[in-house]
């Protein structure tokens, strides 16, 4: 019953064409998260069970789990993408908030000449960079260390963009209130802008985290050994050795996967309202 | 004497700076604030964006120092038949993930933005593959496709009666068949965008419509769209410049003949990523990625230039 009152709030007749619309929507919508439960299912299944296509595991066993986890790799690759997103991501946080402030709030000649050299880096594809920047690296010893998969995503032109156009709706009273105690200004971009801009410091960390965290690319170059894969390259080689595990490769997959949606899970509201933020403000 | 000098020398910098103006000061700390970024963007931006045109006029391969040798890249790219068909792979990608995904989602954001009963859990729904690692997804999509008795499709489709299909070993399915993880991965991100879309347009026009006795299809046609234009422009481009630049999908389904079937799947990232990291022929891919960043300049001017009509 609660469908109709629901409904009936949304101030229509409650018409056939709407529960339709409804079902429809949310079988979709079970379609979309179906090759996940395939994933997490076959993770919990043991190798005689995988040929069973059945959804719900007869006999589910976290003993792939155990298998996967047990010689440190995933443990290791784990922990390396942890610390590769969280320090760029502290560091874009900084930085673009920084420039972006700097680009919004300051009034000298050459700004906007900076703002556009900025935004035009945005024309220019990763693909295109990284055979220099593999030169850069293999000439400075970049190969092979944290330093070298985290210093192309540093600052990015999109976060700086994203922060000035949110900086720009700060008043300037507050800033010349703090001015006039004395402030200098950093601290006033620190303690009295920054806490003014919250909502988009979150679209902003939460998009570089899942940036960071599914990087391919760039970690899958400049990475040789396999004590400094991250989890999306560690997962690969890891798959390809296993070959026709299905089983051991879904559980992989599937820790790679879970930390993600735990934090969409707990952040929900805050994810949603961060991409549609950075995607309107864009 | 040296701490009195120093200690005389720090006074004089601190009688310096309180003799600036206020503007003055402002632009130092403006200045100040910009040093570390300036570095970062002409060292790890531009610097690079110019070596990499450089190189892409050299016979660079790593052992040798980089020798000039005109458009000879250019010129064995073009002759080369496997580029071509890398080339018409990408703009497949394109051209059949962009409208594909594009209808999809905004059917979705169109009906769903209407739904109240459970909105916020049938969304989550389909955002929720919007944060899977491309990597960890393109091993699942690919068991999906696997032949009986591994395979899920199969299993399906032998279930239902029907004929076992190959798809990624077969050179006309595995091009489409590796789109569809990416289309999927990429549906959650665009209906956000799109309902937000439809959430900024002002219910008074709707209203007046209404009024004016307009159906829900003239509605759609002449209110809606118009005035969705900006946001379909923006998830155009950059649904277009993810397709054109789809690696990590294809990389992951097609290990065993990287970019195969008989270079069926392959897109022109995985071309630039063998030619640079396989054979080490520097030069030759710095010239392949040349060719990637005019493509997505013209996708970006294009952008530009239909905006500016408004």
């Amino acid at each position: 019953m609660a469908t109709y009152t629901e409904l009936a709030a949304n101030k229509k007749a409650i018409r056939p064409g709407v529960i339709i619309t409804w079902t429809l929507l949310f079988i979709g919508g079970v379609i979309m998260v179906t090759p996940l439960l395939y994933m997490f299912s076959t993770s919990l299944k043991s190798a005689g069970q995988v040929y069973d296509l059945r959804l719900i595991p007869a006999a589910p066993t976290f003993d792939n789990y155990v298998k996967v986890l047990s010689d440190g790799r995933f443990m290791r690759w784990f922990m390396n993408s942890m610390i590769v997103a969280v320090a760029v991501t502290l560091s874009n946080v900084f930085f673009d908030s920084l420039v972006g402030y700097t680009l919004a709030k300051f009034k000298f000649r050459g700004r906007y000449l900076v703002f556009i050299a900025i935004l035009s880096t945005l024309m220019i594809p990763t693909e295109m960079l990284v055979i220099p920047w593999y030169l850069m690296s293999a000439q400075l010893g970049w190969i092979d260390s944290y330093w070298g998969i985290m210093f192309p995503g540093m600052m990015t032109a999109f976060g700086t963009f994203l922060m000035k156009q949110f900086f720009e709706g700060v008043p300037d009273d507050f800033l010349e209130a703090a001015r006039v105690d004395g402030l200098n200004e950093f601290t006033i971009w620190w303690k009295i802008a920054m806490p003014m801009v919250t909502p988009a410091i979150s679209a902003l960390a939460i998009f570089s985290f899942l940036g960071n965290w599914t990087a391919f690319f760039w970690p899958l170059i400049v990475t040789t050994s396999r004590d400094l894969y991250t989890l999306p390259v560690g997962l690969s080689s890891f798959a390809v050795e296993q070959s026709i595990q299905w089983e051991l490769i879904m559980t992989g997959a599937a820790l790679a996967t879970i930390p993600t949606l735990l934090v969409f899970l707990l952040l929900q509201r805050y994810i949603v309202r961060g991409v549609m933020l950075a995607g309107l403000k864009s | 004497m040296t701490t009195q000098n120093a200690t005389v020398e720090v006074a004089g910098n601190g009688r310096l700076w309180n003799r600036f103006s206020i503007g003055t000061k402002r632009v130092i700390w403006a200045w100040t604030f910009l040093a570390l970024p300036i570095a970062f963007y002409v060292g790890i931006r531009f610097y690079p964006t110019f070596q990499a045109f450089w190189l892409s006029l050299t016979n660079w391969d790593l052992l040798r120092p980089a020798q000039f040798i005109g458009l000879a890249n250019y010129e064995r790219m073009f002759a080369d038949p496997v580029f071509w068909k890398v080339f018409q792979n990408t703009f497949l990608y394109l051209l059949m993930g962009t409208p594909i995904s594009l209808l999809i989602s905004f059917v979705v954001a169109y009906y769903l933005d209407r739904v109240r009963f459970m909105h916020g859990f049938i969304r989550a729904l389909y955002f929720l593959p919007f944060l899977t690692t491309a990597a960890a997804m393109g091993w699942v999509w690919r068991w999906f496709y696997q032949p009986i008795p591994v395979g899920v499709f199969n299993g399906i489709l032998s279930m239902m009666g029907f004929a076992q299909q190959p798809f990624l070993r077969s050179t006309t399915q595995s091009l489409p068949a590796i789109m569809v993880p990416a289309i999927w991965a990429g549906l959650g991100f665009q209906i956000i965008i799109f309902m937000a879309g439809l959430r900024a347009i002002p219910s008074t026009f709707y209203e007046a419509a209404r009024i004016d006795g307009l159906g829900d299809w003239a509605i759609l046609r002449k209110i809606t769209l118009p005035l969705l234009k900006p946001t379909t422009v923006f998830l155009v481009v950059f649904s277009s410049i993810g397709f054109l630049r789809i690696f990590d999908q294809v990389y992951n389904m097609t290990t065993n003949d990287p970019g195969g079937p008989l270079n069926a799947t392959k897109p022109l990232v995985m071309m630039i990523y063998q030619t640079a990291f396989s054979s080490y022929q520097m030069g030759y891919a710095a010239a392949q990625t040349v060719v990637l960043f005019t493509i997505l300049l013209i996708v970006s001017l294009i952008q530009l230039y239909v905006l500016r009509q408004r």
